[in-house]
């Protein structure tokens, strides 16, 4: 297989795309993790069968359909309906009695992408009677997978899947019925979509914009080296009520932070910690 | 020639029993890093680490993101997790789409292990069904890293290490009675 030898871009070619796109779209990606990053990018180059580095730097830098392309391809918008099904239990039998109290819910899935995760939340909040008082905001860097949220829509052959799942993670319904099968997609219930506010936010540059009680990111700052990690976190720190939760991906933790000390992990094995001061 | 700095362990179905050979022979005299890249169901099922445990002096331990890469330490990849090398020798996280059907990958962590660790890499490539592997084991040997693939005649399920063979030079064929060989490639640097 000759395509298999193609370009592989080396370290300082990968720094100089991530120059180009701040100077030139302004967006940074400077403290991405390398690895995942260059893996993402050599094997975009591959699949559009660049000949040279130059001829794919200047694509990047003129062609602005070609930097949404770039944009799609380099974040990992992979996502399921309640991925990792206790954390989901947790969420339905510790959080959800706590938020009830309240008169007004308001959630934030920062990295939403597709919406899996926001609709797997909107259907707790449905089946804890909380969802009419409630607001899922869905913020993503990535513009096209917000545009698959809005319409609420994912595969058919995932739903036997996220079915076990949501039994697992303590569901009682028929998971079919909050979808409708159509040939080879399942449209999720509009009721469901009716709370979920959707926005293009990046949590390398932009601020808070609202007050939470439960912020999710998940699986997202994996791909962040320590200080944007160090960033986002505060940036949710500011985003949330006292009192309010914040929930992390299986693998991610909280411990080594700044905002550490003003948190108390809930349930040991589970990445939720509720803001104490 | 050096010793190596890390040893990357791909390994499917039929691959356990000669991992639990290896385990035993890494002594803490040895300044290596052990990555395990296991194809599994579920990362709540932590029997697997208690198990190994057993086996070795080392500390086992699953990925969490951002764990720096120290010596006498066997690294397990989480289930459903890709783990890539940084730089920095901290390990990172990928939850991106599944290579030959598998996440994690050996395929992902072998390639991202011979682009940051070179000749001082060696990989080794287990029984198991399925392709994954080979490719990261072209690359490992393209910068330099030393192959170790289980003699598929030895394997319980050879599809994997056959496809090694065929597609590639190997330095050294394991089997259940050249462990020594193994280690003695381990303390010096090359075979
Ligand atoms: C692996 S998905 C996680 C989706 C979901 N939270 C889950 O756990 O299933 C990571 C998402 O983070 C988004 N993302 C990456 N960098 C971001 C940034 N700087 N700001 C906001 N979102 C970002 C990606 O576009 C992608 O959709």
């Amino acid at each position: 297989m000759n395509s298999e030898a193609l370009l592989d871009l080396s370290d300082g070619e990968i720094e100089i795309v991530l120059n180009d796109l701040v100077e030139v779209h302004g967006y940074d990606f400077m403290n991405y993790s390398r690895a995942s990053l260059k893996r993402r990018i050599n094997r975009l180059v591959a699949n559009d069968k660049f000949l040279s580095f130059a001829e794919f730097r200047y694509r990047l830098r003129n062609d602005d359909v070609y930097f949404k392309r770039f944009v799609e391809e380099i974040t990992v918008n992979v996502t399921e309906m309640f991925r990792d099904t206790q954390f989901y239990r947790t969420l339905r039998e510790e959080i959800l009695p706590v938020l009830a109290t309240s008169p007004l819910v308001r959630i934030w899935h920062a990295g939403c992408s597709t919406g899996e995760e926001v609709y797997s939340m909107a259907i707790l909040l449905q089946e804890a009677q909380l969802l009419h008082k409630s607001l899922l905001y869905a913020t993503d860097i990535n513009p096209a997978v917000l545009e698959k949220v809005r319409a609420g829509i994912f595969p058919m052959n995932q739903m036997k899947r996220y079915s076990e799942n949501y039994i697992l993670s303590g569901g009682k319904n028929d998971f079919s019925s909050y979808y409708i099968a159509q040939y080879n997609a399942a449209k999720f219930d509009e009721q469901l979509g009716k709370k979920i506010i959707l926005a293009n936010h990046n949590l390398v540059s932009d601020s808070s914009f609202n007050e939470f009680q439960l912020i999710l990111c998940r699986n997202v700052m994996i791909y962040f080296d320590k200080e944007l990690q160090e960033r986002a976190l505060k940036l949710f720190d500011d985003s949330l009520e006292p009192l309010g939760f914040l929930a992390l991906g299986s693998k991610e933790t909280l411990k080594f932070s700044s905002i550490s000390h003003k948190y108390r992990q809930v349930a040991n094995k589970e990445k939720i910690w509720r803001k104490i001061k | 020639m050096a010793p190596f700095d890390i040893i990357v362990i791909g390994g499917s179905a039929g691959s356990l029993a000669m991992v639990l050979q290896i385990l035993p022979h890494l002594k803490t005299d040895m300044q290596v890093s052990v990555i395990l890249v296991f194809h599994r169901r579920s990362s709540e099922d932590t029997t697997l680490i208690e198990l190994l445990s057993h086996r070795t002096e080392f500390e086992v331990k699953e990925v969490d993101e951002k764990d720096p890469i120290r010596p006498h330490v066997i690294y397990i990849a989480p289930a459903d997790y890709h783990v890539l090398i940084e730089k920095d020798h901290t390990l990172s996280l990928d939850v991106s789409e599944k290579v030959n059907f598998c996440r994690p990958s050996i395929d992902v962590t072998f390639e991202s292990a011979a682009d940051i660790y070179g000749k001082s890499l060696m990989c080794i490539l287990l029984s198991g069904a399925n392709a994954d592997g080979v490719r990261g084991l072209k690359a490992a040997r393209d910068k330099g890293g030393f192959i170790v693939v289980q003699d598929p005649a030895s394997a319980e399920v050879s599809y994997m290490p056959q496809q090694a063979t065929e597609q590639l030079p190997v330095d050294l064929l394991l089997h259940d009675n050249n462990m020594d060989v193994l280690m003695d490639c381990l303390r010096s640097g090359r075979g």
